[in-house]
């Protein structure tokens, strides 16, 4: 079993030591320290303007910190700093070892071409090139995201937002990538939507022994989809653990607060 | 040590931020032990901290000072100082716990909700589901509602499930939180009688049950909670 080999797994996929990020006299991002490991589902969460965005952009190295690193295991086994990597590197994991889903499904996926052509992308851009193999490929990701493939040829624009959404979960995972980002992955969907999205990741996550950084403000997400959870407040890390243990024993003012504003069911 | 659990003085405390700090002492000096075989009973009224103690071996409620030794793989491992990712382990491979209410996950086949625990311990989809429907059939849930999600059945109903789901895996430590609060006589025999089979195989277990006549059933031994009253 992949999850359970990786889960054992014993040296850390990602590594953060120190980070901090400063907007002028701002600090949006202070000292944050942890380590991620194969198969692991950290959620951070925390509410607007706690700094989990900027966390997450200084993770995926789409921001450059004010101070401290982050290291990723690249595929060789070897930890390498972020900051050091060439632009072949890079791209490897942009395009291929990591995903990104975005809150807006217009900021991951090409609006307007068809949904088969947004996940064949992603094939192509890693070598690519038989036409019937992406298809194939994408009409399989595709149906396992719960899209109809009779849709294949539409363009996303033509999508509900639900549909969008796990458009943009399928064109990430078809290079099969060791860690995807989330950021408020089930934001802007109605609830009922929201529970059939979660329910996918949750699966996905697991058959493939995923491993994932979900930012979001919704601790109902974050009780399904992580092992672990981050709580941020003005930058900083306030409380962290398990998340069954912080979100039913939270021990700081702050995540008491969070999770006592949660309504019943 | 032999015992599958030990505890050494555990002790938790709940601060209350939200109303002005209060401390609220829910137990102290909490000390017992579990040998593999064994059921131990939890006693005493409402709110003695049974629930809390059955949380804290499950690394769900955080432990405040004290020790809970659990073996895990053949060595033993203080779970109130254990990293996240260790209780994570010791949760997929030695410790079941069975609450009082299923939280289930929308959506999902009851017979896939039971079998679940099998699979992520590396066990195959289709023998998983076999033995799945077996204790399914035993605990007396009709096979039609099998592919259905539990969320729409009746309580009792999603207890057996949540019972089934609890019993089904072979790890070496159980923890039941009144596992036949909200079930018929012949559902509650049901599970008096997996718990016997659990003890057969080794399995150290520890209950909550309020029901004298079960307690009488299934308990090696009864531990009285209100000595490990925290004054308040």
């Amino acid at each position: 079993m992949s999850e359970l080999s990786s889960l054992d797994n014993d040296q850390p996929l990602l590594v953060a030591e120190g980070l901090a990020k400063n907007y002028g006299r701002l600090a949006a991002c202070r000292d944050v320290s942890f380590a991620l490991y194969p198969g692991e589902v950290l959620a951070i969460v925390g509410e607007s303007g706690s700094g989990k965005s900027t966390l997450l952009q200084l993770l995926s190295a789409q921001l450059a910190p004010s101070a401290g690193h982050v290291a990723y295991r690249m595929r060789d086994g070897v930890l390498r700093d972020l900051a050091e990597l060439g632009e072949a590197e890079r791209r490897f994991l942009f395009r291929t070892d990591w995903g990104f889903v975005h809150q807006d499904p217009a900021q991951g996926l090409r609006m307007g071409v068809s949904a088969g052509a947004n996940v064949g992308e992603r094939l192509m851009a890693v070598g690519w090139n038989h036409y019937g193999r992406i298809r194939d490929t994408a009409s399989t990701w595709l149906e396992r995201v719960e899209i109809d493939v009779g849709r294949i040829d539409d363009a996303p624009k033509t999508y509900s937002g639900g549909m969008r959404q796990r458009l943009q979960i399928a064109r990430n995972l078809v290079t099969e990538p060791r860690l995807v980002f989330m950021d408020e992955p089930t934001g802007g969907l109605d609830v009922s939507v929201q529970a059939r999205l979660l329910d996918l990741m949750r699966n996905l996550v697991s058959e493939l022994g995923l491993a994932a950084i979900v930012v979001t403000h919704d601790l109902a997400v974050a009780r399904l989809l992580s092992h672990r959870v981050m709580v941020m407040k003005g930058g900083r890390v306030i409380e962290t653990g398990l998340t069954d243990q912080v979100l039913d024993d939270p021990r700081e003012p702050y995540t008491q607060l969070l999770v006592s504003s949660i309504l019943p069911p | 040590m032999t015992a599958m659990i030990e505890l050494a003085n555990a002790e938790k405390t709940f601060t209350m931020h939200l109303q002005g700090g209060v401390e609220l002492p829910v137990v102290r000096g909490v000390s017992f032990h579990a040998d593999p075989g064994e059921c131990v009973v939890l006693s005493g009224p409402s709110g003695a901290g049974k629930s809390s103690i059955l949380k804290m071996i499950f690394g769900n409620y955080r432990c405040d000072s004290g020790r809970i030794g659990i073996r895990h793989h053949g060595k033993v491992v203080d779970l109130a100082t254990a990293e996240p990712r260790q209780v994570l382990s010791i949760r997929r491979s030695t410790i079941g716990y069975v609450s009082q209410f299923l939280r289930a996950v929308p959506r999902v086949a009851t017979i896939d909700v039971v079998a679940e625990p099998l699979i992520v311990n590396g066990v195959a989809r289709e023998e998983a589901r076999e033995r799945a429907g077996g204790l399914l059939r035993r605990l007396n849930i009709p096979e039609r509602l099998w592919t259905l999600p539990p969320s729409t059945f009746s309580g009792g109903e999603q207890q057996r499930v949540n019972i089934a789901r609890g019993f089904i895996s072979d790890l070496p430590i159980l923890l039941l939180d009144e596992p036949t609060a909200s079930l018929d006589a012949a559902n509650r025999a049901v599970v008096v009688e997996l718990i016997a089979e659990k003890k057969t195989k080794g399995v150290a277990m520890v209950a909550i049950v309020h029901d004298d006549e079960i307690r009488h059933l299934i308990a090696d031994r009864i531990v009285d909670v209100t000595s490990f009253a925290a004054a308040a």
